[in-house]
């Protein structure tokens, strides 16, 4: 890629929607290898790390956040238009983010909690994925996403092949580790059997639970895992908020902490 | 032809969110400054409640991508204020060490990347490593042992997994810590050096005198604990903080921006403010370095906040050493506690400044109301205040650079929208 010419560079745009900023801060962490690749593409549009912003069209837009306002849902569209291939990364741009805990809340109610003025604020009642608005070429999870995991899927874009993302869960990255499993040792209501791998299984290495926050995995069975833990003494109610977390509103964990919330009304999470 | 000029610039950048700056000139007199903040709201404080105080800091980490490691600082103590315990001076002092990563990594992608393109009107730390490869390649690799203290610690860099209600939940072994001292040596060598560089830029000069806020503790330079110190006013005990300080919403902002009560004027949180008020607590290198590059007459200058970065940036590395030379695997790793209602509150130095959380707790451990003030809702009306005095020496130049001068002054502050709930987007309008 190096050797080719200027002109030859893949055009990137990377944009940001309602999140904390931490998904691109990640292309900004890659210290070792941000100059170089920085030389392999022309990076047309970064607020967060240039004030030189080209227009579109982008050969790869890379979109961090959820959709949350309607001026964001006309903005995505626009971005979809300019760009031949659109990659989400984060859990807020491929579930709707820890932010989409208010589609099962009063919005209303939420606007008035947080602002004296709600009539100022342009915001919509639910927070949802930029598929759910665009289509989207390929999904990059986690809360955040590992870094290494996303030079992977840009430079597989740059050079327009498959990105190697593994969508297994991250169990096997725990005992790639090495750690002894949690789940079975301690009765800790761990969601790494349900969770894809990425983050390198390191909440069991630090002895806690799995929060899930890379969203579920390939062939991912919620309902059996937390039938077990529900029968092993897990609360209804933590169960429910294990899985209404950073990927709350991800297909697989949805359908599941709302299954148990009707199983169980006394359990019905206050948010 | 119309006096009236409006400069608009959109979308800042280099700036950690999304925000905008609408200015409004007529002739040589300054109409209006506003500073826009479009991250769309979040509301975490509603989203929080019924939540599991054990659920808070992983949740309120997420306010911010830069600085997850204050939120979590500041909501754990805020909880153990409430349920009235005090962590073991292990987990205190390991605690400081988390934040010292953060600090690091935070200001050396400010100093590095974001602000020092800045003074060579370059448009990225990337465009500007092409001038200075040694000093932004050694200014990343600073930045990069911050991250790796995070890593160790917290198990990676952003939205750490390992800080929980009365500690952590695993302590570290010491052998997983003293590798780290050879690079931090290197570091804090390499970071008085490109101090040195970062003093020689060529500084605009914007002395504005305004109060100065930051936590104050007589033993060491703040990050967990503290009185919150004013250049103009007696201390405070941090639980008095909503008695002295409110905050209101503007039309303009889905941030809410916080005054001292009674005063029409704001005031200003961060670098220049802590060391303003916690010389004397710099760790030996970091004071030696600040008598030199960073002395108390420019504390008021707001370009010189990039020195007070450095500054602080020496400091963390070389309490970093001592607290890890002195570190002995510790056993352990949380004060255990019985979930009770109650009230606590707590502030803790983010790297942007000060960053106050209360939160109300009900008998089932589950939160029932919180309140978070991010620093940059604090200097908002500073940065506004202090645009409208830095226009008038720009007045007569075009738009294009109002706007790029205005943005290099909002820079400073080293702002972060997201934590602030929103974006910046900048307008000049002239009449």
């Amino acid at each position: 890629m190096s050797d080719l010419p200027a002109t030859e560079k893949k055009r990137l745009g990377i944009f940001k929607f309602a999140s904390c900023d931490g998904c691109q801060l990640s292309l900004l962490s890659c210290e070792d290898e941000l100059l170089a690749f920085a030389e392999k593409v022309e990076i047309a549009h970064f607020l967060e790390a240039s004030s030189c912003t080209l227009p579109g069209p982008f050969d790869l837009a890379i979109v961090e956040g959820s959709i949350s306002t309607s001026e964001d849902v006309e903005r995505i569209r626009e971005i979809r238009r300019q760009s031949r291939s659109l990659v989400t990364i984060g859990a807020c741009a491929t579930s709707g983010g820890i932010q989409s805990l208010r589609n099962w809340a009063d919005h209303d109610e939420y606007l008035r909690y947080v602002y004296p003025h709600p009539e100022y604020i342009d915001s919509l009642a639910t927070s949802t994925a930029i598929s759910d608005h665009v289509t989207v070429d390929f999904e990059l999870r986690g809360c955040p996403v590992d870094k290494y995991q996303l030079l992977e899927v840009v430079m597989a874009f740059v050079r327009g092949r498959r990105p190697k993302i593994p969508s297994h869960s991250v169990c096997l990255e725990c005992k790639r580790r090495g750690t002894i499993c949690i789940a079975v040792t301690e009765g800790k209501p761990c969601l790494g059997p349900i969770t894809q791998a990425g983050c390198g299984a390191i909440c069991p290495a630090y002895q806690r639970a799995c929060y899930g926050c890379f969203g579920p995995c390939a062939q991912a069975n919620p309902a059996s895992l937390s039938e077990h833990y529900l029968a092993e003494g897990t609360p209804s109610l933590q169960m429910i908020h294990q899985l209404r977390n950073v990927n709350a509103a991800s297909r697989l964990f949805q359908i599941e902490s709302n299954r148990i919330e009707t199983k169980t009304p006394s359990a019905r999470s206050h948010s | 032809m119309s006096r009236e000029r409006k400069i608009i610039v959109n979308a800042l950048t280099r700036v950690e969110g999304e925000g905008a700056l609408h200015i409004q000139l007529d002739g040589d007199e300054v109409e209006e400054v506003r500073l826009s903040i479009y991250e769309p709201p979040r509301f975490f404080e509603a989203l929080l409640r019924g939540r599991a105080i054990e659920e808070v800091p992983d949740i309120t980490a997420r306010i911010c991508g830069i600085c997850p490691v204050a939120y979590q600082m500041s909501s754990v103590h805020a909880l153990e204020s409430a349920l009235g315990i005090t962590v073991t001076p292990e987990i205190r002092a390991l605690r400081r060490l988390l934040y010292c990563g953060e600090w690091i990594e935070s200001h050396a992608l400010h100093v590095f990347l974001l602000s020092a393109p800045d003074f060579f009107g370059c448009a990225s730390g990337i465009e500007l490593a092409k001038q200075f490869p040694q000093q932004i390649n050694d200014g990343l690799r600073v930045r990069k042992v911050g991250n790796s203290l995070l890593e160790i610690l917290g198990g990676r860099a952003i939205h750490p997994v390992n800080v929980r209600v009365g500690g952590f939940h695993r302590m570290p072994l010491r052998d997983e810590l003293t590798p780290l001292l050879s690079e931090l040596e290197w570091a804090l060598a390499a970071a008085i050096e490109l101090a040195d560089w970062v003093a020689g830029f060529p500084f605009p000069t914007f002395d504005a005198a305004c109060e100065l806020i930051a936590l104050h503790h007589p033993d060491e330079y703040p990050l967990n604990e503290g009185r919150i110190a004013s250049t103009q006013f007696p201390a405070l005990d941090v639980n008095e903080y909503e008695q002295h300080f409110s905050e209101d919403q503007v039309a303009h902002s889905t941030a809410m921006q916080s005054t001292r009560r009674g005063q029409t004027t704001p005031y200003l949180l961060g670098p220049l403010a802590r060391v303003a008020l916690n010389r004397q607590q710099l760790s030996p290198q970091a004071f030696a370095l600040a008598e030199k590059i960073c002395p108390a007459s420019v504390t008021q200058n707001r370009f010189a906040s990039i020195l007070a970065r450095m500054v602080e940036v020496v400091s963390c590395l070389e309490e970093s050493i001592t607290t890890i030379q002195r570190y002995e695997t510790a056993n352990q790793a949380f004060v255990p506690y019985v979930a009770q209602s109650g009230f606590g509150c707590a502030a803790t130095e983010a790297p942007r400044g000060m960053l106050y959380h209360h939160y109300e707790i009900d008998d089932k451990g589950q939160v029932s109301g919180a309140k978070i003030v991010p620093p940059t809702s604090q200097n908002q009306r500073q940065i506004e205040f202090d645009l409208r005095g830095y226009l008038p020496q720009l007045i007569h130049e075009p738009d294009k650079t109002i706007a790029n001068e205005c943005e290099k002054l909002i820079r400073t502050y080293d702002p972060c929208i997201s934590c602030s709930t929103h974006f910046l987007t900048v307008n000049v309008l002239r009449r």
